[in-house]
């Protein structure tokens, strides 16, 4: 019994909080020059897309939306490549490395929320909004209050998982590539903001579409490779990782991921609706023509995503067989060589060689890439679209005034990055992207969903529910263990669940319903009426904003 | 062209009214079959592990677990599918239908 709460302890202190965020300990490699030339390739090419982008910026609509100009499985590439991030990618393959089956877990939770997104939200929020999901929140509510708000959940998440990717970015470049932490991280600043301050969403979704394709094929390619290893033999792939690994039959159960109800549900909670939140995410709906091609976009990613995980599932299993067993790749003491995160990169060298390797680095580093200019476009957007023009100027703002204000914020927004880049390097970033998640679900899932569904929310209401979501979700992510005991050193957490999602979630329920019920003013009533013509629009689309033209 | 009475004239039209009711009983339905499945995924791995950790077979080193997991992954692929295929036919015919009638 001692022996199994110990596993489970060292289990829970191995995987991260959210294999989304790269954690743990690296060591600088040496300089890897293979890999550098071909992330080279990949710049210069991404950079001439940029360039051939930015001539067809012409409006905001075009910036933000790419004119809705993309096809529904161009979109659905792009969203499949927002949610395999280089930190996806390699923990999750680690994961599986270190538990086996708890990856499998890890990856589903990310996935389920696609298909429920498409039944509930897709066509109806391409019915209604037009640069970002605040557009779809404040439609028939109270605009500078919403659009604060929202704007305010957004910054918060963009902000987080900015954080996260950054340094998961200068601690990969260590590994991969060999270069200095400060080096990377300056350097991605730079690049995302290139590609966003000039290329906008066409040149962020190009970038994502051809990055997904290389990460697709590459893992396509190394579980390909692991599978021939096995003669294409799944249960022997299985048997042979479960003779080899330490932990052997553990490997093909539930293990220490989740191990209370409520944890649980909390997770699965945070990671269902938070993806419905991201505004990263829900800003791809934009950039579509119509609710046909919205849906089209949900179906591919949701197939691309799911062939994704079970790709990284074959690799890790895969990395049982041929990195475990390999004295190339580990140290003096046995552990592997920069840490399990390693483990991907590993297998791409035993399985493709070095020029194979050089091919696995320079995507993972295209990854983090195209994730960061696709955040940095939805915080960018969040500011002069929601704050200044609808805000500060009420929606008088020029154009030109506008996409001046976007530049300006891509550009604050990389400074920004690389700052607090530089500030996480040694810190515990674990809990970030659930936080992020976690906002996500309780403060810009809630209103959004409401706004749409339910009659009777009133400014009011969204306005106390969203804070309440949003204070819950921060206050018990800092009293919760992955914070208060992991990043502070207090001896006990005071909120003794790892995920904060369910109760935040209830806490933004039960606002947005208690104070919108009971707001009786004459500007409610009027929220009210408009339902009406909202429901008819997010049904027919009619009237909703389509592709373009000029 | 006054929006307000083409609203109300696609709200008069009963082929709306069905296709709402249709369309919503048809994507909730689908979310439920989806959510279900995720939270009791969810709720048999924190009460009772070893339902899944159970080899398929007698010798096998296989579990149940893998099947169920795929499975839940071909799921969400499939459901998706279904959806698109009906929304992006039937209902969008109707409501083009709808729409052309709406705005004559």
């Amino acid at each position: 019994m001692l022996a199994r709460l110990l596993t489970a302890a060292a289990l829970l202190a191995a995987s991260p909080a959210f294999a989304d965020a790269l954690t743990g300990d690296v060591q600088k490699q040496a300089t890897n020059w293979t890999a550098i030339g071909m992330f080279v390739v990949f710049i210069i090419f991404t950079m001439g897309i940029t360039k051939w982008a930015a001539k067809r910026n012409t409006s905001t609509s075009d910036y933000y939306t790419a004119g809705g100009s993309i096809t529904g499985f161009q979109n659905g590439l792009a969203i499949a490549g927002d949610f395999m991030s280089a930190a996806s990618f390699l923990g999750i393959s680690a994961l599986v490395f270190t538990s086996g089956y708890d990856g499998l877990i890890y990856s589903i939770g990310f996935l389920v929320g696609w298909p429920v997104i498409l039944f509930l939200m897709a066509e109806r929020l391409r019915n209604l909004g037009k640069f970002t999901f605040s557009d779809v929140a404040s439609y028939r509510l109270g605009q500078t209050p919403i659009r604060v708000l929202s704007a305010f959940g957004s910054l918060i998440v963009v902000a987080f998982y900015l954080i996260a990717q950054m340094v998961g970015a200068g601690k990969l470049i260590q590994l991969l590539f060999g270069l200095d932490y400060l080096v990377a991280v300056v350097m991605v600043g730079v690049l995302m903001v290139m590609y966003v301050m000039f290329g906008g969403m066409l040149a962020t979704t190009w970038v994502q579409i051809i990055k997904a394709v290389l990460l697709l094929s590459g893992a396509t390619f190394m579980a390909v490779m692991v599978m021939y290893n096995v003669g294409f033999d799944f249960s022997r792939l299985f048997s042979e990782a479960v003779a080899l690994h330490p932990k052997h039959e553990a490997i093909m159960s539930p293990g220490g991921l989740v191990s209370d109800p409520i944890s649980a549900i909390s997770l699965g909670l945070a990671l269902m609706f938070g993806t419905a939140g991201l505004p990263h995410i829900l800003m791809r709906f934009f950039t579509v023509g119509d609710a046909k091609e919205a849906r089209k976009s949900v179906f591919y990613a949701t197939g691309f995503i799911g062939y994704f995980y079970i790709l990284t599932f074959i690799i890790g299993f895969g990395a049982i067989l041929l990195v475990m067993t390999n004295p190339e790749f580990k140290d003096a003491s046995g552990a592997i060589v920069g840490g399990t995160n390693m483990v991907a990169i590993h297998l791409a060298s035993a399985v493709g060689g070095n020029l194979f390797l050089g091919f696995i680095s320079a995507v993972a580093f295209a990854t983090i890439l195209a994730v960061v200019a696709g955040l940095a476009l939805a915080g960018a957007s969040a500011v002069a679209h929601d704050l200044y023009a609808c805000v500060i100027k009420q929606g008088k703002a020029k154009e030109e005034d506008e996409m001046k204000v976007t530049k300006r914020t891509t550009l604050a927004l990389g400074v920004v990055a690389i700052l607090l880049g530089i500030a996480f390097e040694n810190q515990n970033i674990a809990f970030m992207v659930g936080l992020a998640f976690s906002v996500a679900a309780s403060c810009n899932f809630p209103i959004l969903f409401l706004s749409m569904y339910w009659k009777n929310l009133t400014t009011r209401g969204a306005l106390i529910g969203g804070a309440m979501g949003l204070v819950t979700a921060l206050a018990l992510t800092i009293l919760s263990p992955t914070v208060w005991v992991d990043v502070l050193h207090f001896e006990q957490a005071i909120f003794p669940y790892k995920y904060p999602a369910l109760f935040a979630m209830l806490a933004s329920f039960f606002g947005l319903w208690f104070f919108s019920i009971t707001d009786k003013s004459k500007a409610a009533d009027e929220e009210r009426a408009r339902f009406f013509p909202q429901f008819i629009r997010s049904q027919t689309g009619l009237g909703a904003s389509g592709a373009v033209a000029h | 062209m006054n929006n307000e009475n083409v609203y109300r004239q696609i709200n008069a039209d009963p082929r709306f009214q069905e296709l709402v009711a249709k369309r919503g009983r048809f994507a909730w339905g689908l979310a439920i079959i989806m959510l279900a499945s995720y939270f009791a995924f969810i709720l048999v791995i924190a009460f009772d592990p070893q339902l899944l950790g159970a080899p398929l077979g007698a010798g096998s080193v296989t579990t149940w677990g893998i099947p169920a997991g795929l499975g839940l992954i071909f799921l969400s692929f499939a459901l998706t599918g279904v959806y698109v295929q009906r929304a992006n036919g039937e209902f969008d015919r109707i409501t083009q239908e709808i729409l052309k009638e709406a705005q004559k």
